[in-house]
């Protein structure tokens, strides 16, 4: 099966914010060390898994990402085709210029033009957090549409999947026909998560989280193609419609007490913070 | 200037408690929009009459076509409830089912969106969180409809209004699901009130290292009428199920009191309790970076911390009341 899967770069989270002060405060990511959106991450263990006979086993189907971004996307980029991603389709775009409808409208023509099976996409960047790219690409392109999964088994067939679904009450089952777009969440790079009942060897166990490039992935991404385009080739007319007016810093919580023992700490919550 | 249509979603024939939030985020949006705030209820039972009580008027989609909670079909009913009441908004609260089927309904009305709002600013402005809640970042949505998810912990529950709405039902018309199908939910059965709206949450993570430690935390949560939560190192260990993770991608609390056990304080983690009033840590390392915000922070063992502290909330509790 062919899977296409949308990633974001993002700054690394673990880094200190810096925004620019003042009313109408921007974020200074000049200084951000950048990387793959987490959950883009795992979307693309997510595909490695579905067109893999077993763990390690040989690869059957096309894994192609595709980024909204600027040209320095191309370095995590050539990272996922090092994990084992097939291709690479790099659409110009400065952040700025983006909003989820722009890049769900963009993934829209790129379906149109790629026609995969399925699209594997994380369910949430962890920068802007809009949590809306999948959904939105589905109903563009009217397909089914599976958020937030746990688990994924694609049937024998290649014509449906079955998923479950992380929801606040527990966990969702679910049934749809492909092609879908489905959004990932931290649980699908369990051991037992990923399943292509198509492919010979899929009932094995994987590692748990997402693979490692090896030294040989790395070698083999370099040969690998990474097309560029734009959004004008790819006949794309939406423009942002969600405009940033300001950002700015919390206010912070500041650092309370150590206190000594368990008496102290009930001493303090019922008679400080009386909240006992 | 429109009406202002809010997504109530229904249990057992009532509106969930988890849906209260919107109502008043939506109830603050009418001031602007300047039209009544419009309840859209799918699923029917007595879940459009309970609606009618926090609302100008339900529209109510009551076909079993709709039963199921699908995104495919859920998301044209909403589209076309709010073109059919002239809504210039649509919001819903940030639940699980309301971050599935929002977007694909802003989708179908060619809306802009904001994800999981904490404030509304202006008729199209809305405040929310972004870099795992280290910067607030306001939007302008320049659309002529918009769509916004409620943080529930931002927004107060509404009350019921001082007169009830009107209820009308609706045709949903011929109903594709697209080829999805629900096939279960399999629900973490819990006697606790819900995570989201508790007034205390007690949180175990990885430094509990097995599931059956977490009997220590469930007797002091119940011990405060709270209710139970986890890092997500703790989820993925199996101790706890997954619906307990608190966090960036996880549920986002804001008790009264939070008490992190043996949690090192990521900022993933952070971000889904930094709202909390008063926050406890116990972890043993000192430098852990949870004690940077907590309020009181305890250096313990679990082992030895917690049966402590249960002790004593008991001697508190006998002494109020006196059996
Ligand atoms: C995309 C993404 C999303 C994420 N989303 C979330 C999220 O929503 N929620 C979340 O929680 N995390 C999330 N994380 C994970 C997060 O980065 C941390 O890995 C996680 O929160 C760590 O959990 P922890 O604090 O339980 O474990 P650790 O960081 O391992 O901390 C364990 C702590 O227990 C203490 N300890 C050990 N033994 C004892 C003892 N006997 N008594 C007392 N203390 C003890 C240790 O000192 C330590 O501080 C996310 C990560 C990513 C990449
Ligand atoms: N610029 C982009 N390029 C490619 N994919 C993206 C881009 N932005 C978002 N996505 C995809 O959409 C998902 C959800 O993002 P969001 O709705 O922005 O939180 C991400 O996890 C990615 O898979």
């Amino acid at each position: 099966m062919k899977i296409l899967v949308p990633c974001k770069r993002v700054p690394n989270p673990e880094q200190k914010l810096k925004i620019a002060g003042g009313a109408g405060g921007t974020i200074d990511l000049s200084g951000a060390a950048w990387q793959v959106n987490p959950f883009d991450e795992y979307a693309v263990e997510t595909a490695l898994r579905l067109t893999e006979k077993g763990k390690g086993g040989e690869r059957s189907g096309e894994v192609v990402i595709v980024s909204i971004g600027p040209k320095e996307v191309t370095q995590p980029m050539r990272g996922l085709l090092a994990m084992g991603a097939d291709r690479g389709l790099l659409v110009a775009g400065e952040d700025s210029a983006l909003d989820a409808e722009v890049v769900a409208r963009t993934l829209e023509a790129v379906v149109n033009a790629e026609k995969p099976d399925l699209v594997v996409m994380g369910k949430q960047t962890v920068d802007g957090e809009s949590n809306q790219v999948g959904q939105l690409l589905a109903a563009y392109l009217g397909w089914p549409q599976a958020t937030f999964l746990a688990s994924i088994v694609v049937a024998a067939d290649g014509k449906s999947a079955t998923v479950t679904r992380e929801v606040d009450a527990g966990v969702e089952e679910k049934k749809v026909r492909l092609p879908a777009v489905v959004t990932v969440d931290l649980r699908i790079i369990g051991k037992k998560a990923v399943r292509n009942a198509g492919l010979a060897g899929a009932e094995t166990e994987w590692e748990d989280n997402q693979r490692y490039a090896s030294l040989k992935g790395i070698m083999a991404a370099k040969k690998k193609e990474i097309r560029e385009a734009t959004l004008e080739s790819l006949g794309v007319t939406a423009a942002p419609r969600v405009k940033h007016t300001k950002h700015e810093a919390p206010a912070g919580r500041k650092a309370g007490v150590k206190v000594a023992s368990v008496e102290e700490l009930v001493a303090k919550l019922r008679d400080e913070a009386k909240v006992l | 200037m429109g009406a202002v249509a809010v997504f109530l979603e229904s249990a057992n024939g009532t509106v969930r408690s988890t849906s209260l939030p919107a109502v008043t985020a939506a109830r603050e949006l009418a001031k602007h929009h300047g039209g009544p705030v419009v309840g859209i209820v799918i699923g029917g039972g007595g879940a459009p009459g309970d609606a009618a009580r926090y609302v100008d008027k339900v529209m109510s989609y009551d076909s079993p076509a709709l039963a199921a909670p699908l995104a495919e079909t859920w998301a044209p009913a909403l589209a076309a409830a709010v073109k059919k009441a002239g809504a210039t908004a649509l919001v819903g609260s940030a639940t699980s089912t309301g971050k599935d089927v929002l977007p694909r309904a802003s989708a179908l009305l060619d809306a802009a969106m904001a994800s999981d709002i904490i404030a509304v600013v202006g008729a199209k402005n809305f405040r929310r969180p972004t870099y795992a809640g280290n910067a607030l970042s306001d939007v302008e949505l320049q659309t002529d409809v918009v769509v916004a998810t409620v943080r529930q912990t931002e927004f107060a529950a509404a009350a019921p209004a001082a007169q009830a709405g009107t209820v009308e039902a609706q045709d949903a018309g011929t109903v594709d699901a697209l080829g999805a199908e629900f096939v279960a939910l399999h629900a973490t059965r819990s006697a606790r009130p819900e995570l989201t709206e508790a007034k205390v949450v007690v949180s175990g993570g990885r430094g509990m290292k097995a599931g059956e430690n977490f009997k220590v935390l469930e007797e002091l949560t119940d011990l405060l009428g709270g209710a139970l939560g986890a890092s997500r190192a703790a989820c993925d260990a199996g101790m706890v199920p997954n619906d307990l993770q608190v966090g960036q991608t996880g549920k986002v609390v804001a008790p009264k009191l939070y008490i992190a056990v043996a949690i090192s304080g990521a900022i993933q983690h952070l971000a889904g309790m930094k709202g909390s009033k008063v926050i406890v840590a116990i972890n043993k390392d000192p430098e852990a970076p949870i004690f940077q915000v907590a309020d009181y922070g305890l250096v313990a063992t679990w082992e030895s911390a917690v049966p402590a502290l249960i002790a004593q909330l008991r001697e508190i509790k006998k002494l109020k009341n006196p059996a």
